[in-house]
């Protein structure tokens, strides 16, 4: 029922970068006047040039491909790390210390040392507190990254980069909208739980190659966790594809779009946690809570225990990557969530405005998913805040001994569904 | 995997203060516990010996320095009984009354301690809230929100304040309200919070009396001794209130030792309200301590730990010829490696922090 | 809790008034002729001078016949010609207080532990050993506790120099004063 702010990724990437070529090719026929022999290589970027000598379209040279690739997988990355984890993060501080009856960060650009910014008179601490986890990040460039004496040096450095690189490539197959996309695959859950569950093993290998008592101790209990969870997971997920019948996420989010039950101009939508599929929901969202090691399932970098868990003998930037990362296996799981079970990026457009020309839908299909995205990991900010710590052998226990046969049990609800037409497919 | 020692300390961030426990781990289980403690020794019963009766209330205060007026209390009691003096009436429930708020303030502050133990951090924030509110109380009343040097030989420094009383009932209205509705809910009706502590640290009755355990750490096992009861001092004969002992059967776990010491916070309350209504009005609160006293003179009083102790030698000299302090801590730290065997690695710092360590008073 | 005395009674938790000069009264029966001083000092505090060698039957008999459960305090006082070892012992059936006041000569500083009665002289007994210097004989692991394991002096005694004569000379002693 919604409409995509940017209906295909690629296309505006390819008129990105049909402009930067345009700027490049009329900088080349400046300099060209100059320096005879670059006419050529002017002539090979001119769409017209290529016509007029019988070369094939721009838009196929390899080149103009991969180049088109590079910026639409860093607006993706720019998208899901700069903006949405910034804020996702200021969003986690700014409530969980407004539950905790105080303000909270406030570092804003009122902060700022230089002009217009530094007014006389005008509080510098009194802001938002936006920029806070900007200031955070440069504190911890500018810190000296430490390797203990006797770690195992390739498998100490080469761990945030495996946590780190494993979640950027969930979003590599994450749709933000139907149209806001890097990759459209067929399996785009499946490779989405490979890319999460790649993680569990960077964490093994940094709690083990620190040469720490506290870090072995810490990731030993992060791959337990971690992988006991996983099994749930991926249950409730097939329950699921009992009733998608398929794993590519616009498909599932497409199936969801329509009204389960009307009620004259309101109607529910057919969004799977209102179906039989709804022990799945709370098997998954539960399931997915430990997997992002939130309180009350954070054993693993308890610090009450283990002074920072796993992560103890990381410095700098390297703890940053991995501090910060977390946030975005949140931003991940809630969007998972929110794909699978609420419906994704559906929502109703209210009416559509004409800018310029462009229709724009009010409200576009991202607003709606990163609504329920913000949404979902509010009540997970809010859960995690309240209650304590769960010990390592009762989270054990009810991965295996409660979410498991309730997982299963999912499954078997969705196939009795589907065989006595309860349900039916797509 | 087999069995290693791992160092609890000296530097933790959940060991609330500087004190080193050595668990013995069989993978997850602890099997044996040593505790190191004498890292903030400061040599107190030598250098008590060198200064006036009245001055080593400055020292006395920074034994435990989160419930100062106790400590200091108890020396000023064991120094008057050796001198044979005693405290005016109003003095004495004024003294009453700055202890209970004392009590309170220590007893948030183990509450804003045990929370991120747990892994709750938002206790932190809101005990520390409400301590706050006591702080201003004892502020007001002494003029220092710690190490406030008030208790004196003979009574207290100064009297209270005409505000003090308004201000102390609406604060422990206040208070008492969040007790109930905050505290409560977030600690004790939290399925996890039962999870994390029944059934870890057990100490029997027996065992906890043998091995020196006081205060809310043994009525948690179900013994009735409340020193304010069994040898009242002051005016606690003529103070109503319950000792709170847990009942249903020696527990004698964390979550006992919690029970017991939350309940606490609400006795405390009704204890200051008495005290406001039953102290005299007027009259003195001081009386004039002799500068040299012969003899020796002990006193025990509940402190917010357990069973305080001062015994005080004097031989005519204008300062003491042995002080002697006896901390609770230090008789239950004795008793921890009990609580700590046959326990998981990640209970340890939920027993410990339910015993309420403070170091001050632990390393004199 | 009742205790495993015969009439096994039970804490209260209020004290029973009187209960010293009973007490004072069945020690003196017990041990009369070892007692070098027995007083009641004031209300729920009986105070017991003995020799060092009385001291494990007393604390026996205190502890199994009169139910004397908890030991509170172990101190020991160096008065320059002798030591003094003074344990604290109370009871939770009847609020009292008995302080059994041991005398050690200067030369022999041994005493035997209460370890095998209350283990809450494990710790104390050691503390008293690391700062004065009392040897308590039979304790399981007489160390240091509360000083480094390597430090060489007892510092509560009267001979160890006390903080004003280490550190500096106050003006009134350099005036003559004391």
């Amino acid at each position: 029922m919604s409409a995509p702010l940017i209906p295909n990724l690629f296309g505006v990437c390819e008129v990105l970068v049909l402009a930067i070529v345009w700027i490049v090719d009329q900088i080349l026929y400046a300099l060209a006047g100059l320096i005879p022999p670059l006419t050529g290589l002017a002539q090979w970027f001119d769409p017209v040039a290529r016509q007029r000598l019988g070369m094939g379209p721009l838009g196929s040279e390899l080149l103009i491909v991969l180049v088109t690739w590079l910026i639409a997988v860093t607006i993706i990355v720019i998208w899901a790390t700069l903006i949405n984890l910034l804020t996702m993060m200021w969003v986690e501080r700014k409530f969980y210390s407004r539950l905790q009856d105080r303000y909270g960060i406030m570092i804003s650009i009122w902060s700022l040392p230089f002009w217009p910014f530094n007014r006389a008179g005008r509080p510098t601490h009194r802001g938002t507190g936006y920029l806070q986890n900007i200031a955070d990040g440069v504190k911890l460039l500018q810190k000296e990254n430490l390797t203990p004496r006797n770690a195992d040096s390739a498998m100490f450095h080469i761990s945030p980069v495996l946590i780190a690189s494993s979640t950027l490539m969930i979003f590599a197959a994450l749709p933000w909208s139907s149209g806001f996309y890097v990759a459209n695959l067929d399996l785009g859950i499946l490779f989405i739980f490979a890319a999460f569950s790649l993680a569990p093993l960077g964490i093994l290998i940094a709690g083990w190659s620190a040469n720490n008592k506290y870090t072995l101790v810490g990731g030993l209990r992060a791959a337990a966790m971690l992988m006991a969870y996983e099994i749930p997971m991926i249950l409730s997920v097939i329950a699921l594809v009992f009733f998608t019948g398929s794993l590519n996420p616009l498909t599932i989010v497409r199936q969801q779009d329509r009204p389960l039950v009307s009620f004259g101009a309101l109607s529910i939508p057919a969004w799977y946690v209102f179906s039989p599929q709804i022990l799945g929901f709370i098997v998954f969202s539960v399931s997915m809570m430990a997997e992002m090691e939130r309180i009350p399932f954070d054993i693993p970098e308890a610090e009450a225990e283990l002074v920072e868990g796993w992560t103890t003998e990381y410095s700098g930037m390297r703890f940053g990557l991995v501090f910060g990362f977390k946030w975005l296996r949140m931003i991940a799981g809630a969007a998972l969530i929110a794909i699978l079970y609420l419906g994704g990026w559906s929502g109703p457009v209210f009416t559509t405005l004409s800018v310029g020309g462009i229709p724009v839908p009010i409200v576009p299909e991202e607003v709606w998913f990163l609504l329920k995205i913000y949404l979902i990991s509010i009540v997970f900010i809010w859960i995690s805040w309240s209650v304590p710590r769960v010990r390592i052998d009762q989270i054990l226990n009810i991965g295996w001994k409660k979410l498991i046969p309730y997982s299963l049990g999912a499954i078997i609800i969705a196939a009795a569904a589907i065989a006595s037409g309860l349900w039916s497919v797509g | 995997m087999p069995e290693f020692w791992i160092n609890m300390g000296p530097q933790h961030p959940m060991t609330h203060g500087l004190w080193n426990m050595k668990v013995k781990v069989d993978g997850e289980t602890v099997t044996d516990a040593k505790p190191e403690i004498g890292y903030l020794h400061r040599g107190y019963e030598k250098i008590m010996e060198v200064r006036e009766f009245q001055k080593n209330v400055v020292l006395t205060d920074r034994l435990c320095y989160v419930s100062s007026i106790t400590w200091s209390h108890a020396y000023c009691l064991a120094v008057e009984k050796m001198m044979g003096i005693e405290t005016p009436e109003r003095g004495q429930w004024i003294r009453v009354v700055a202890l209970e708020l004392q009590r309170i303030a220590s007893h948030l502050m183990w509450l804003a301690a045990y929370g991120p133990d747990l892994g709750l951090l938002t206790g932190l924030l809101w005990a520390l809230r409400e301590r706050e509110l006591f702080l201003d109380l004892i502020q007001l009343m002494s003029g220092a929100r710690m190490n406030q040097n008030y208790p004196r030989v003979g009574g207290v420094r100064n009297d209270l304040p005409d505000n003090f009383e308004a201000m102390c009932r609406r604060s422990i209205e206040h208070f008492l309200e969040k007790v109930d509705n905050e505290y409560q809910r977030v600690f004790q009706e939290s399925k996890v919070f039962h999870m994390r502590t029944e059934g870890v640290g057990k100490i029997s009755a027996a065992e906890a009396i043998n091995w020196g355990v006081t205060g809310p750490n043994l009525r948690a096992c179900g013994v009735n001794v409340d020193l304010r009861r069994l040898d009242p001092y002051e005016v606690y004969e003529e103070i109503d209130f319950e000792p709170q002992v847990w009942h249903d059967g020696g527990a004698g776990d964390s979550y006992a030792r919690f029970v017991c010491r939350f309940n606490e916070l609400r006795e405390s309350c009704q204890i200051i309200l008495q005290a406001l209504e039953k102290m005299p009005k007027t009259g003195p609160y001081r009386v004039k301590a002799p500068r040299r006293a012969e003899g020796e003179g002990y006193a025990k009083t509940e402190d917010s730990r357990g069973e305080a102790l001062f015994y005080v030698i004097g031989d005519g000299d204008d300062r003491p010829y042995r002080v002697k302090i006896r901390s609770p801590v230090f008789c239950t730290m004795a008793a921890t490696p009990i609580m700590l065997r046959g326990n998981k690695l990640a209970d340890s710092v939920a027993i410990l922090g339910s015993v309420d360590v403070c170091v001050g008073e632990m390393d004199k | 809790m009742s205790a495993a005395a015969t009439t096994s009674p039970s804490i209260t938790g209020r004290s029973v008034p009187g209960a010293e000069k009973e007490v004072l009264a069945q020690l003196q029966v017990a041990f009369g002729s070892k007692l070098k001083d027995a007083k009641i000092v004031r209300a729920r505090l009986v105070e017991l001078v003995i020799d060092r060698a009385d001291l494990v039957p007393l604390c026996t008999y205190l502890k199994d016949t009169l139910g004397f459960e908890h030991l509170s305090c172990v101190t020991a006082v160096d008065w320059k010609d002798h030591f003094e070892s003074i344990y604290h012992i109370e009871n939770y059936y009847n609020g009292c207080m008995v302080q059994v006041n041991a005398q050690i000569p200067y030369d022999d500083p041994k005493i035997a532990t209460l370890t095998g009665l209350w283990h809450a002289a494990d710790f104390l007994e050691r503390e008293m050993w690391d700062l004065m210097g009392v040897e308590y004989t039979g304790h399981p692991n007489l160390t240091r506790i509360l000083l480094p394991e390597d430090f060489k002096f007892h510092p509560l005694r009267k001979e160890f120099a006390q903080e004003v004569d280490r550190q500096y000379i106050t003006r009134r002693k350099l005036r003559g004063g004391k």
